[in-house]
């Protein structure tokens, strides 16, 4: 979700460069050498996934890789905490939504369609 | 007397739970001593499998035991819905072990032939190759070699199941006292007294189920139940979305999605650490089972004592010495809740003796002429 | 597992850890810094060696003094392996972690376990909304992408992180709404018994005292004694309330940091099952350690705020101290010298130790922020609230581990890391007994997330080299 930015880079620090990624899908311009989740606030992304079990909405808390809040899938790997990995030009960044999904298997899911 | 009851069990695990439960269904007054918040509780680190299929080699009372106590779990899962509200998520769609060779395929189905052949051909199971397993049981590796499948077999969620059986009990007037270790037992009048953490209980009949506990205790009322600690290891991977419709032996997927992973047999005491050694072995043949979990995270690996006779089948025996006493022990407490509930209990409670319990007293191991292994 | 053998690891970049690689390094033990970020520093120092002037500046003579400490770890010849994620230390000081998505072992002759800190768990409604973070979250943000509320943000809680991140919001023109802070009255009051000792470290006191007459001076929104903390919203935070001084507020904003001190990391000592102890003034659970933080599992230390919340420069001088007894024991240095090089260390940290007492009375948080009421969520991974918890104790559970079994409470991700503190305290509270009492969660391997791929193989490359080994012995004519 991006919307009038609750975070922003210090305006003197602006010059510092920037790096372009996706956030589902969206195309974004985020501080260069931040951690992804650093990036993704200043991004102005609110909300980074839902929780498995209430579905509730939750983003970054602590910043430092304890609480696990700022899981998000990046390059197609889930579940990664995004405050413990560095910004890169053109990471794929996705919201994770309840429970993370196992890997494209074509096979898995037509045969857990059929099995139902 | 305040701290008098009928039925006096040691241990609050599965395997005691059910028993109180069962017993207090028979309207027994029950009262159960359980130890604190970190004993070593094989209870905690159960699988969840209700498993039968292969179980009871060279010893067929075991596999009818076995049999008998999954074909009864739908009627425990129910009874304690209905106590409850607590649901332990039985599924008993049948289950897969698979095979990562053609020898040990072939190892296999022999195995399952032989109990077959035990039970007189009233045993159903198939073995299947690779593509008949990948049809059933989609997302399965290329390394898996074929599986035998049984529809006996399915999965309970296990910490459910043992907070449904404490409030089941609850409900039904269990008295339960947390935080004390039974110490000493003792013929007292008709009964016995039980001295614990300080306290004093009563009882006319005694039922030992404090797992590893059982050893010291049960020579108390002159049993032999020489039970030893064995470690399973059990990996538990972060939630996915849902991809495994029925368990296997070494990963199946709970209710809440995790992933459960295992295991491993070890004698190494009363250690329940974990190696990184196995931890990495039971991750390896998870990802050989099912590719896709490679990406997977673990969040938690831990160690569970199994308690485990030498031949690794349960010990059901009522002294000799000390009538109104009695063991319990196994170390597949999930499966044989049901039977530890519906035919144990009624058992001790005053009933005729389920057919074929006498095979599982302890005085086989008394056998110096024999050499046990763990059957498994 | 093939494992390296090195004389010392140390686990985390910190002050503890830099200061103690610096000592174990000069003393001529070989040592190898595991730390799980790219840059050392730990929190506290985060991103120093990156920092240019201007946020040298605006984050103040503290922080730019670990900015030499780093240089001199830099220099010292310790191995530094940066995202290097520790997922478990054994009793036998094997030390697994997991970097560049490679498992590596590595058997240490000692552990040196640097950990640090992190948040205390701030149990208030709503604290789980998007849009509320910890005031370390916002230093973090700040130190290591310059990056600040958007908006004017409020900050709540108490402690002198709270009023550090306030005053480094003001030299970077941050506007800051309003500072809702939860110390009263009765704090001042049990805090003065501990004067003398706040006067012996006069010079923080100073440091903190000159921090707040900056943020009074600039004219922040200031309440006191505030209580009935709660944060409202629907998808994400939109405003605090509380009450002080008598009257309910309500304050919209859509960034709230939350600080209630720092509590030690205590996921690795309670993992390999040392004994700990619950320190009643710091209100968490610390590692026994003798005088060189040696744990009661032969060979492994803890420096530095895992140890018990001293800060930075006490870190610095714990992390000495235990590489100096690790060389010792190594053999390196003698009895006489260890002492001698010890002396004004001890000196040193017993006077920066100086000031905790005071600390710890005057920002001991709040009961209700500790302990909180029944609709709060407790467990934030698994959603388990405080009333559910309850419930547990209710149904016979005597403490943390069975919660686990009831009701998944500390099963999630996080491994108990934010809701441990908070369900020991719970279930003393309503079992009437005291937290030691009650204990802590089992807390079990792996510390931080590995995939299955990676153990599988490394499970490949062991049976591969166990092969190799094999064919070696068996064709020694070969060769």
């Amino acid at each position: 979700m991006v919307t009038d930015s609750l975070f922003q880079v210090l305006p003197a620090a602006a010059e510092s460069g920037s790096v372009a990624i996706t956030f589902d899908g969206r195309p974004l311009r985020v501080p260069a050498g931040a951690s992804v989740a650093a990036a993704l606030l200043a991004a102005g992304v609110e909300r980074f996934r839902t929780t498995p079990v209430s579905g509730a909405a939750r983003a970054p808390y602590c910043m430092m890789g304890v609480c696990f809040e700022c899981l998000v899938e990046i390059d197609g790997a889930q579940s990664r905490q995004s405050c413990l990995v560095t910004v890169e030009h053109g990471m794929v960044i996705r919201s994770q939504h309840g429970m993370r999904a196992l890997a494209e298997n074509d096979a898995m899911t037509e045969g857990a369609r059929d099995a139902g | 007397m305040t701290n008098s009851s009928d039925v006096l069990v040691i241990g609050g695990g599965l395997v005691g739970a059910a028993v109180a439960y069962g017993l207090a269904r028979e309207g027994l007054g029950v009262r159960v001593l359980d130890e604190g918040d970190d004993a070593f509780r094989a209870s905690r680190g159960n699988f969840g499998l209700v498993w039968v299929q292969g179980k009871g080699c060279g010893m067929s009372p075991y596999a009818t035991w076995t049999r008998g106590s999954a074909s009864r779990w739908p009627s425990l899962r129910d009874q304690l819905l209905s106590d409850t509200d607590i649901d332990v998520q039985l599924q008993q769609p049948g289950g897969f072990h698979f095979c990562f060779s053609e020898a040990e395929w072939r190892e296999r189905g022999a195995r399952l032939a032989a109990i077959r052949a035990d039970l007189n051909g009233d045993y159903p199971f198939e073995m299947l190759d690779h593509a008949e397993v990948k049809r059933r049981v989609p997302g399965i590796g290329p390394q898996v070699f074929g599986a035998s499948y049984s529809p006996m077999d399915g999965h309970a969620n296990p910490l459910k199941l043992l907070r449904a059986l404490h409030a089941a009990c609850r409900r039904r007037g269990v008295r339960m006292t947390a935080g004390v270790r039974a110490q000493r037992i003792e013929r007292s009048g008709s009964g016995f007294a039980v001295d614990a953490t300080g306290q004093r209980f009563h009882a006319a009949r005694v039922v030992l189920a404090a797992g590893l506990g059982n050893r010291a205790l049960a020579q108390q009322v002159g049993i032999h139940a020489p039970v030893a600690p064995n470690r399973g290891q059990v990996l538990i991977a972060e939630r996915v979305a849902h991809f495994l419709d029925y368990p296997t032996t070494y990963v199946r997927q709970t209710g809440e999605g995790t992933v459960q992973l295992g295991d491993s047999m070890e004698d190494v005491g009363f250690d329940d650490g974990v190696t990184a050694d196995v931890v990495s072995h039971i991750a390896w043949r998870g990802v050989r089972s099912f590719p896709a979990l490679a990406e997977v995270k673990l969040v938690r690996a831990w160690g569970a004592l199994r308690v485990l006779s030498p031949d690794g089948f349960p010990i059901y025996q009522e002294s000799a010495s000390c009538p109104g006493a009695y063991v319990v022990t196994c170390h597949s407490g999930v499966t044989l809740a049901a039977a530890h509930a519906l035919r144990i209990a009624p058992w001790i409670g005053g009933a005729a003796a389920p057919a074929g319990l006498e095979h599982f007293s302890g005085e086989r191991f008394l056998q110096t002429d024999k050499v046990f292994t763990h059957g498994h | 597992m093939q494992a390296d053998k090195v004389d010392v690891v140390i686990v985390g970049a910190g002050p503890a850890g830099m200061a103690a690689a610096c000592v174990a390094a000069e003393r001529g033990l070989t040592v190898t810094v595991l730390d799980e970020q790219d840059a050392p520093g730990g929190q506290i120092y985060r991103a120093v060696t990156k920092a240019n002037a201007r946020r040298l500046s605006v984050l103040g003579p503290d922080y730019a003094a670990g900015g030499e400490l780093a240089r001199a770890f830099a220099a010292c010849g310790a191995k530094h392996e940066r995202g290097a994620a520790v997922w478990q230390v054994s009793a036998a000081r094997v030390v697994d972690y997991v970097q560049g998505g490679v498992v590596k072992s590595v058997q240490a002759g000692s552990v040196i376990l640097c950990s640090g800190a992190m948040e205390r768990p701030f149990p208030v409604p709503g604290w789980t909304l998007p849009g509320v973070l910890t005031a370390g979250a916002a230093q973090i943000l700040l130190k290591t992408a310059e990056v600040v509320p958007g908006e004017p943000v409020v900050l709540a809680g108490c402690g002198p992180l709270l009023y550090l991140l306030a005053w480094q919001y003001l030299r970077a023109g941050v506007p800051i709404r309003a500072i809702v802070d939860t110390t009263e009255g009765a704090d001042y009051r049990r805090a003065m018994a501990h004067l003398p000792g706040a006067v012996k470290g006069w010079r923080q006191l100073a440091k903190g005292l000159k921090l707040m007459r900056a943020i009074r001076r600039a004219g922040v929104q200031l309440h006191q004694g505030a209580s009935d903390l709660a944060l409202e919203g629907g998808e994400a935070v939109e405003a605090i309330r509380f009450t002080a001084r008598g009257r309910a507020s309500r304050i919209p904003a859509r960034v709230v940091l939350l600080h209630q001190g720092v509590v030690p990391n205590t996921q690795i000592s309670w993992s390999l099952r040392a004994q700990h102890r619950w320190d009643d003034a710091q209100l968490c659970w610390v590692p026994v350690t003798d005088e060189w933080g040696e744990l009661d599992v032969a060979g492994i230390y803890v420096a530095g705020d895992g140890r018990g919340i001293g800060g930075a420069q006490a870190a610095e001088q714990q992390g000495r101290l235990a590489a100096l007894e690790v060389a010792h024991r190594a053999g390196r240095i003698d009895r006489a010298a260890r002492d001698s090089l010890a002396a004004p260390v001890q000196r040193a940290l017993r006077e920066t130790l100086h000031i905790r007492p005071f600390l710890d009375a005057l920002y001991r948080p709040k009961d209700a922020n500790r302990i909180p009421a029944d609709d709060v969520t407790v467990c934030r991974c698994e959603e388990v609230t405080a009333g559910e918890l309850r419930g547990f104790v209710r149904l016979g559970c005597l403490g943390p581990n069975q919660a686990k079994s009831f009701g998944r409470c500390g099963m999630g991700p996080c491994q108990g890391r934010l809701c441990g503190l908070t369900v020991t305290e719970v279930i003393a509270s309503e079992r009437g007994v005291s937290p030691a009492e009650v204990g802590y969660y089992r807390v079990r391997p792996p510390i931080k997330p590995v995939t299955l791929a990676e153990l599988a193989a490394a499970h490949e490359a062991r049976t591969a080299r166990a092969e190799a080994q094999t064919v070696e012995a068996a064709d020694p004519a070969e060769r």
